[in-house]
């Protein structure tokens, strides 16, 4: 066990504080969290700049168009990142955490070219169309159908909460290519267009009073079928080495930036004279433990993986415990600053956005499934 | 960066929980075994291995709810050079000085209100047995005034407090693992309405938020193992005592009416983290050291 760098991880991390230190005093002002297309461009634009430095795609494979950097190196290059205040990932989200992957590991020859180097050069950005009105922690009750005709696939259907809906070039679908097969058995992993016809985009307002995702509905929205992924109805495999990248790494720098969130609110809390209840200090004390403890496990995890060579179960005792982690540093947060919590600024906007936690990428329930089941072995019940 | 078990780390974890899934071992037999000669150099006659060896024996020692002064015994061993049984015994915020074992026991580690800590004879000691909750650990009442005595060195009343601490953090993860196995294999047998009641959501969870909480505890003690760091062998130790705490307790839940009798054992992985949850820094000195680092 050891947790410090190698001389050669040293090296990575001196060279790229460098880099975060030259680079970042360069960056625009980020765009207003409504302005879309500013987002788009703020966030391709910083993509942008970490290709041509070499660290698009940190821990993609080379023959993918990574870096591929070891997972200490990606774990140095989180936290470095975040230690920074660099730019987040952002509209790149599901292009190089998700959809990018998952082309990297099912993708034919052809389509990892195709694919790929878009998303690492920040050209393309993709949306995640997964979600529908009635399969939601049920992903594979999914209805939206896929008829082929030809060489192409016509899509009809909906989906939900899907996020940079409104900027995104691509969109990674899935659909029900067999009505009569078992439920995980008849289903297709498609890259559609977004500027297809028949696709249209209605924005949803979130309770925090911001657009972070859409509606998407699908009217006889022809795909070739050249453009899907994996085997015909292999969708829900290929869908699951997604979500496991979902949940290894892609919330790891999060708990970077919850510690330091703590320590900021330590400091406002000293200042405005909320420190002096022990009560809210020792609250405070045991956010810390908790984030550097995630941290820890974080570290932990992604070792685990590179011996292991798959993301293991444990990223959902990382995603259980970070997203209820955070919203209670919110509540505290707002025991810190009092009568400012009712007021609708960047204190209270953290604090709603941060609801979502328990919810996205599978519920805190779902996890607690998937933990009994998958990793303690407890029967499915009837 | 590699964090994760060495080959030879895995051995010695694995290795320790076949030797202790059989049966509890005697005081003589764990001498042999080396666990309290873990750290001390191989010049002396010890093992020469570092802090993270020693996590792991102690949280199987803690997985296998071992009895005895084990966390003073090596942590007198191994920073004060000292041989024979020792217990170090920190004097509470609130209540009476207790100190488990005490006639077995050659010396008495007393860490003081001011954090000095002393040495004393565990004979000379005043003392008289007071009846404690845990059976298998056994208190004696110190009386009267405190016994004086020049502190050891600042340095090293330090690192005694810290490995006491980390130590103990390293028994109650093994014991919040053993409240996992515990629950889920009573969930796994026990039926109910036609069916295990572990394939009920309700019980799943339960389970699913203990293993959450002992796999976050465990990895925080290695963590502190490894970076020696003060404020990670406090938060090592506030979520090791919660996951051990709530874990029996969970336990007990899930075992149902049997969790509530004598027979059925879960009594005793509760009472025990009750103990070690006071033993080395208790919650609120745990959280107390953290504040002071924000």
């Amino acid at each position: 066990m050891q947790l410090s760098d190698t001389p050669a991880e040293a090296d990575f991390r001196r060279r790229l504080r460098e880099w975060l230190g030259k680079t970042l005093p360069e960056l625009p002002p980020a765009p207003d969290p409504s302005d879309w297309p500013g987002r788009r461009s703020y966030d391709t634009a910083w993509q942008r700049r970490l290709f041509d430095a070499g660290y698009a795609g940190i821990h993609w494979p080379v023959d993918a168009g990574g870096r591929g950097s070891t997972p200490s190196e990606h774990l140095i290059f989180l936290e470095e990142t975040e230690l920074a205040g660099a730019p987040y990932v952002g509209a790149n989200f599901v292009g190089l955490l998700h959809a990018g992957p998952t082309v990297a590991t099912e993708g034919t020859p052809d389509q990892r070219a195709r694919f790929l180097p878009p998303i690492l050069r920040g050209d393309e950005i993709w949306c995640q169309g997964f979600s529908e009105p009635d399969a939601g922690s049920d992903l594979a009750a999914l209805r939206t159908r896929a008829v082929r005709e030809g060489d192409e696939y016509v899509v009809t259907g909906s989906k939900i909460w899907t996020s940079h809906a409104e900027v995104a070039d691509w969109c990674e679908l899935l659909v029900r290519t067999d009505p009569d097969a078992p439920k995980h058995r008849g289903i297709s992993w498609l890259a559609m267009r977004m500027d297809a016809p028949g696709v249209t985009v209605r924005p949803l307002r979130t309770l925090a009073g911001t657009t972070e995702f859409a509606e998407l509905f699908l009217d006889e929205v022809r795909v070739p079928v050249g453009d899907r992924l994996g085997a015909e109805n292999d969708g829900w495999r290929v869908t699951m080495v997604t979500l496991s990248f979902e949940r290894g790494t892609a919330f790891a720098s999060e708990a970077v930036g919850c510690r330091r969130e703590v320590r900021r609110l330590a400091r406002v809390a000293r200042a405005n004279g909320a420190w002096d209840d022990l009560e809210l200090r020792r609250e405070l004390a045991g956010l810390a433990a908790e984030f550097t403890a995630l941290w820890r496990l974080v570290q932990w995890n992604v070792s685990e993986a590179a011996a292991r060579g798959v993301p293991g179960a444990g990223g959902s005792v990382f995603k259980l415990r970070f997203s209820e982690a955070r919203q209670r540093l919110h509540d505290v947060a707002a025991r810190v600053v009092g009568a400012d919590a009712l007021l609708d600024g960047p204190w209270t906007a953290q604090r709603l956005q941060g609801l979502s936690y328990t919810i996205a990428a599978g519920t805190s329930q779902i996890q607690r499934n998937i933990v009994a089941q998958r990793i303690l072995g407890l029967p499915k019940g009837r | 960066m590699e964090f994760r078990l060495t080959d030879d780390q895995d051995r010695l974890r694995h290795g320790l929980r076949d030797i202790l899934s059989d049966r509890q071992l005697t005081w003589e037999e764990l001498t042999d075994v080396g666990i309290f000669q873990l750290r001390v150099p191989e010049r002396d006659g010890g093992l020469g291995l570092g802090l993270p060896e020693a996590v792991l024996v102690f949280e199987e020692a803690g997985r296998a709810l071992l009895s005895g002064p084990l966390v003073g015994t090596e942590v007198a061993a191994a920073r004060l050079g000292l041989r024979g049984r020792a217990e170090v015994v920190r004097v509470p915020a609130r209540g009476p000085v207790l100190v488990p074992q005490l006639p077995q026991l050659d010396h008495v580690l007393l860490l003081r209100p001011d954090d000095s800590l002393v040495v004393l004879p565990a004979a000379a000691l005043d003392a008289a047995p007071a009846p404690a909750v845990d059976p298998d650990r056994p208190l004696w009442r110190l009386e009267g005034e405190l016994p004086a005595g020049e502190g050891l060195p600042e340095g090293e009343a330090r690192r005694v407090a810290a490995d006491t601490t980390l130590l103990t953090a390293a028994l109650q993860a093994g014991l919040a693992a053993r409240t996992v196995t515990e629950a889920v294999g009573y969930a796994r047998t026990r039926a109910q309405f036609g069916q295990p009641i572990g394939a009920f959501q309700a019980v799943q969870h339960l389970c699913a938020d203990m293993l959450a909480r002992a796999e976050l505890a465990r990895v925080a003690v290695y963590a502190a193992a490894v970076s020696g760091d003060v404020e990670e062998i406090a938060g090592a130790k506030l979520l090791a005592d919660e996951a051990a705490v709530r874990g029996a307790r969970d336990c007990l839940q899930v075992h149902g009416g049997m969790g509530f009798t004598w027979e059925a054992r879960v009594h005793r992985l509760l009472k025990r983290a009750w103990a070690w949850e006071q033993a080395g820094a208790d919650r609120e000195r745990c959280l107390d050291e953290l504040a002071a680092h924000l």
